[in-house]
Parts: C-alpha cells; sequence; structure tokens
C-alpha cells in the first residue's frame, strides 16, 4: 500500500442518516471469498431496478455527481459488522467519507482499508450539502497530514480527529498485523502470566 | 482506585499500551463463520503465517446454511462454496469446526455459552457485530471487521482504543408478558441507534439481575444496535448455575477455583462511568417497531408517532422515508394489522427458553392459514433439546416449521426470505431495509408476540393470549 496523500475531489452527496451497511452492501453480496469486485453492488438496492437497470432517481445514477469523495448524513456505517461495506466503498473509488458520526465498527474497517472517515461537525456537514446544491463542480480538499477538510476554494475548513496511530498507517501504507506481528514476543510473555491460558 | 467490570477485564488484557495508539489487546476466544472469514484466511496465506493459538479458534457454519435437508449437498452454489472454503481453511490452519452436521453447530453466538465456551472475564471477538452476546457471561464481546479477524488469527490479539464507558440501570419488575427483548427494545427506542456509540454498556439493576442467561444474552446481544461497542452484565450465582457442568467449562475444582475469581468480576460501588442512565422496568410493554431501523419502536399498544412529533426536520425525513418503505401511516395503529410471515430465530431469540415461550402460547391453537410460521432454532443442541420436550411435536400441530439451526431469515442469505413488500413479525435484531430479503418489510418484536401474531394473522398484545 502506498502512503495517503492529500485529497482534492469533487464528491457525492447523500443527505441521507443511519445509512446502515445493509444498505451499503446488502447481505446477499457477502458470498464472494475475496475482497475485489464489491464495488458494482455498491448501494444496490438503492442503485438498481430489480431487472438490473439503474434507478434514475439515485444518485450514484447520476453522472454529474463523481469524485473520490462520498458525503454522507449522521450515523454512517451502523448496523452489521462486515468489512464488504468498507471494501465496497473502496472498490467503486472512494477514498474518504464525510459525515458527521461515524459507526464504531465501520470506522474501524474504513481505517483497516486506506479508505479515511472524516468526522466533521454537523453544521459544517450542512454547508457542504448546501454548497453542493447546484454545484456539482465543488471541491473538497481532505489533508490527512494537517487533519484539515476545506470546501474549495477558500470556503470554510474544519480541522478533524484521527488516532495518531492510524495515521501514521495511513501516511506510510503500513497495516495492524504488520505491528502486532512485530509485538509477538510481548504477546508471549503476556500468556505465560494470564489467568486463561489455565482453562 | 475504584474500577469498573469493563475496566477490569479490558486492563488485564492489555499485553501492550502507547502513548495516544490503540491498545494491544488479548484475546481469549475468537469464533469465525464462514461470510468474513475467507479474505482473513488469505491473508494468512499471503503473509506465509499459521494460525496463532488454534486452541483459542472455534468455527461453525451459520450464515448462510439452509435450515432443512442440511444432511445434503448446498444447493446454492455460492453458499456452498463459501462452507466449502471455511472447512477447507479449518482442515488447513488446523481449526476445530463444528460444521454442518456436528451436534454442536449452530449459530455462533448461540454455541458458544451452551458449550461453555464463554466464560465470565474473557475477552471474546467474532466477524459479527452480535458477539455483544456473550456479554451476558460478565465478557469483554465485541464484533470485528475481516481485517481484525485475520489480525486475531495471526496474533491472538487486536488494536483497540478503549471506550468510554456507560451504565444503563434497569430497576423494578417486568409485568408479566413483558420480555427482555420488550426491555431492549424499548430502551434502543429512548435512546436512538447511536445512543450508545462510543461506549461499552454495562447493564444493572434489579430488573436485569431477575433474568435468565438467556433473557440477558437477548438484551446483550442488541446492544450494537443502540451503537454500542458491546454490552455486558456481571456475573452471579444464576451465571454460575448456568456454566456448571458444560461442556467446555472447568469442572469440579477448577470450576470452585474459576467461581471464586468470577465473584470479583463485578463493577466497584464508587467506580465512576462517563454516562449513566437509568430506566424503570415497571414503564415497559411489549414492544414493536414500525420503522426501518431497531430504534423506531412503540409499546404495541401506541400508535407510530405524527410527522410533526418529529423534533427536527431530519427525523421527520427519516420518519417519512421508513413509513414508505413499510407502506404504514404516520399516527395509526399496529395492533390488528394483518401479516404474512413470522420468523422465530436470529441470535437474538432462538434458545430454549425463546420455544418454549412460543411452545406454551401456540399449544393447542392453530397459527392463521395466510401466514407463514418459521421456527429456526438456534442450534443443533437447542433443536435435540426441543425435539426431547416434545416442542416440535405442539409447533407443528399448531402449523408452525421447526427447522435446521442457522441464522436464516434474520439476514435472508439463504433461501429463507421475506418476499419483497410482505410483512414479517421478526424475534431478530434489525429491521433495515431488504435485510430480511429485497423489499421486505419487518416488524421486530419479542417470541411472545410472534407467536401470537402467528395464531391470529395479524399483530397481536400476546397478554390477551396467555
Ligand atoms: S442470527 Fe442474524 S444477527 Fe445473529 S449472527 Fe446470524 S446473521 Fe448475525
Amino acid at each position: 500500500m502506498s502512503g495517503f496523500e492529500k485529497i482534492t475531489s469533487t464528491f457525492v452527496p447523500i443527505k441521507a442518516e443511519n445509512i446502515d451497511t445493509d444498505q451499503i452492501i446488502p447481505a446477499r453480496f457477502l458470498k464472494a471469498t475475496t475482497r475485489e469486485g464489491f464495488g458494482q453492488n455498491l448501494f444496490c438496492d438503492w442503485r438498481y431496478e430489480k431487472d438490473g437497470s439503474p434507478k434514475p432517481g439515485f444518485i450514484l445514477n447520476d453522472p454529474i455527481w463523481s469524485g473520490e469523495i462520498l458525503v454522507a448524513g449522521k450515523n454512517f456505517g451502523c448496523g452489521s459488522s462486515r468489512e464488504h461495506a468498507a471494501w465496497a466503498l473502496a472498490d467503486y473509488g472512494f477514498r474518504v467519507v464525510v459525515s458527521s458520526f461515524f459507526a464504531d465498527i465501520f470506522k474501524a474497517n474504513a481505517l483497516n482499508n486506506f479508505l479515511l472517515p472524516v468526522q466533521v461537525s454537523e453544521d459544517f456537514l450542512q454547508e457542504i450539502f448546501a454548497r453542493a446544491e447546484g454545484n456539482h463542480n465543488l471541491l473538497l480538499s481532505v489533508d490527512l497530514a494537517s487533519q484539515i477538510i476545506r470546501i474549495e476554494s477558500g470556503g470554510r475548513e474544519e480541522s478533524f480527529e484521527i488516532n495518531a496511530y492510524k495515521k501514521a498507517c495511513l501516511l506510510h501504507g503500513y497495516d495492524d498485523i504488520d505491528f502486532l506481528l512485530s509485538q509477538k514476543e510481548n504477546i508471549e510473555a503476556f500468556e505465560k502470566k494470564h489467568l486463561f491460558s489455565q482453562f | 482506585m475504584s474500577r469498573t467490570l469493563f475496566d477490569k477485564i479490558w486492563d488485564s488484557h492489555v499485553v501492550a499500551r502507547s502513548e495516544g495508539g490503540p491498545d494491544v489487546l488479548y484475546i481469549d476466544r475468537h469464533f469465525i463463520h464462514e461470510v468474513t472469514s475467507p479474505q482473513a484466511f488469505s491473508g494468512l496465506r499471503k503473509r506465509g503465517i499459521p494460525v496463532f493459538r488454534t486452541g483459542q479458534t472455534i468455527a461453525t457454519a451459520d450464515h448462510n446454511v439452509p435450515t432443512e435437508h442440511q444432511d445434503r449437498p448446498i444447493s446454492e452454489p455460492l453458499s456452498r462454496l463459501q462452507v466449502e472454503a471455511l472447512i477447507n481453511n479449518c482442515a488447513e490452519f488446523g481449526v476445530n469446526l463444528y460444521g454442518l452436521g456436528h451436534p454442536y453447530q449452530g449459530i455462533v453466538h448461540v454455541i458458544g455459552p451452551e458449550l461453555g465456551i464463554t466464560l465470565p472475564g474473557m475477552t471474546i471477538v467474532c466477524g459479527d457485530s452480535h458477539t455483544s452476546t456473550h456479554g451476558a457471561f460478565g465478557t469483554v464481546a465485541f464484533g470485528i471487521g475481516t481485517s481484525e479477524v485475520e489480525q486475531v488469527l495471526a496474533t491472538q490479539c487486536i488494536l483497540k482504543e478503549k471506550p468510554a464507558s456507560m451504565r444503563i440501570t434497569i430497576e423494578g419488575k417486568l409485568d408479566a408478558g413483558v420480555t427482555s427483548k420488550d426491555l431492549i427494545l424499548y430502551i434502543i427506542s429512548q435512546i436512538s441507534t447511536s445512543g450508545g456509540t462510543g461506549y461499552f454498556v454495562e447493564y444493572a439493576g434489579s430488573a436485569i439481575r431477575a433474568l435468565s442467561m438467556e433473557a440477558r444474552m437477548t438484551i446483550c446481544n442488541m446492544s450494537i444496535e443502540m451503537g454500542a461497542r458491546g454490552g455486558m452484565i456481571a456475573p452471579d450465582e444464576t451465571t454460575f448455575d448456568y456454566i456448571a457442568g458444560r461442556e467446555f467449562a472447568p469442572h469440579g475444582e477448577d470450576f470452585q477455583r474459576a467461581v471464586a475469581f468470577w465473584k470479583t468480576l463485578h463493577t466497584d460501588e464508587d467506580a465512576v462511568f462517563d454516562k449513566e442512565l437509568f430506566f424503570d422496568a415497571a414503564d415497559i410493554e411489549p414492544m414493536i417497531t414500525y420503522g426501518t431501523n431497531p430504534g423506531m419502536g412503540i409499546p404495541i399498544s401506541a400508535s407510530i408517532p405524527s410527522l410533526d412529533e418529529m423534533p427536527s426536520e431530519s427525523d421527520r425525513l427519516a420518519l417519512e422515508k421508513s413509513l414508505k418503505y413499510m407502506d404504514l401511516q404516520a399516527g395509526s395503529q399496529l395492533l390488528g394489522k394483518p401479516v404474512d410471515y413470522v420468523f422465530i430465530g436470529s441470535c437474538t431469540n432462538s434458545r430454549i427458553e425463546d420455544l418454549r415461550q412460543v411452545a406454551a402460547l401456540v399449544k393447542g391453537r392453530k397459527k392463521a392459514s395466510h401466514v407463514q410460521a418459521l421456527v429456526v432454532p438456534g442450534s443443533q443442541q437447542v433443536r435435540a433439546q426441543a425435539q426431547a420436550e416434545g416442542l416440535d411435536k405442539i409447533l407443528a400441530e399448531a402449523g408452525f416449521f421447526l427447522r435446521d439451526p442457522g441464522c436464516s431469515a434474520c439476514l435472508g442469505m439463504n433461501e429463507d426470505k421475506v418476499p419483497a413488500g410482505k410483512y414479517c413479525v421478526s424475534t431478530s435484531n434489525r429491521n433495515f431495509e431488504g435485510r430480511q430479503g429485497p423489499g421486505s418489510r419487518t416488524f421486530l418484536a419479542s417470541p411472545l408476540t410472534a407467536a401470537a401474531t402467528a395464531i391470529l394473522g395479524f399483530i397481536a398484545d400476546a397478554r390477551e393470549l396467555i
């Protein structure tokens, strides 16, 4: 994995709140045994009619909206722990998801797949939605190094939180398993004194 | 220093802690199933590393297995592929599998407790959000994603920031006909599906103490539906009695020593939580959901909220959207609404006590002819017990099918789906759009409400039949 640099992109706004992972990728698509290809079924039931033709009203079917950033309503990614939701978003081409609130497991899953969840204030989120109205060329820039998201150009900006360890992982492109494997000795030492080793 | 139960268990599992970073948390038990594990095993293979602690890893097939003719090959090719991948991965990596045909097979959150694998004081993870179920035994148990499954397979550890703590205290006595499912649906309806986000919840109070282990599991199971990382209940005599004699639980003197330790697992009296909530059990009626998230619940005799009752524009839009999906009217009543399906099952309500409650209610009655009533036990052991007690006959006489165990219509990954536009009263935990099949419309409720609804053919208050 290469490191995560500053992203400046148009975005796709989906105002709905409480978008759960069953909407992001319905359970019937979880039967794959690899991580690839989930993007084509992202938001499947909102995006396609029963016969597989695109539903005209859904934003991903409207070519004027595109970009590497998804902006969604509060409490994004609630529900099932399926990491397939993060895979589907990343596979579709999103690299950043902006919302005023993320469900915990989704946030962890996203970070593990180099998809950056950016949590902004409700106010900031509403401003993005408002300014996007009628302006599908509006740009957002997300700078992980300085932890700043900005409405371009020269618009309002806000800083966002990210755990220092995760930030380093994203910036340098290494993952949790590399780190945990480096802890093997500590883990084995821990096991020797750990109670449940007896059971 | 005074500590919460959560602190005690979490802190005793920290292998390493770094400033500003996550803890390296040791995991005692790791459950895996066919849907969220194949990519994790591929990851190990790619790195050329083994499963670190096979003895602490337990596998079963549950999410997409058929609930009829489990002795035959799975006919749906993709499901078969995933179940076969699990068999091959477990064989290759030396992981113990309770697969199809094994007497211990079942929904992962049902078999852990019933086999005595889930024990107080442990850390437990699984690639499934309802891992919180195991918290009923005083464990720190939570769902993880597939990358994390790979981490635990590789190192028996996970990287996690310690969440904040919340205590929810429920005092008083639940009325007859009000179950622990109603209690948890009530709490979620009060605090919403994000009311617990960021927190690990401990449930306490006399109403919780009075519950059986199975009823406690139902509560902890749905912690995730309020957004919480997990939920837990301090172990007590009810817990120890449940564990005693179970297959993989400690026996004899080991058991006595374990109980002595388990008794230390409680929140110290002056420990401080980041947030505390209080509820009165007497306020709780049988609950049912009307919308498309588990927080949209009402007492069964109440009306669906009206649009102008909504506190904000976004809540109004959300209500409108879900009522449109459900084809229901704001302000109308659910009692008396005809339904097409009744599903009794899922890791929330598929244990023997649930089946006993249902059987007791339907005994000597017949389901309404237009309703399909599916009873899917949580495990082979639950099924065998139901047969030993003759519950299968009672159910059959009432027109209910007792199936083979699995997740079934909880998430509609196998053939058990609710068709588009049809209504289902379900004892599962999620009423999201399409959860039980594309276009399906779900009302979440207790096994009693589900059983009464199947008998009458429309949404009913079980207290009128008891
Ligand atoms: S029964 Fe439903 S909620 Fe429980 S583990 Fe299976 S799919 Fe998940």
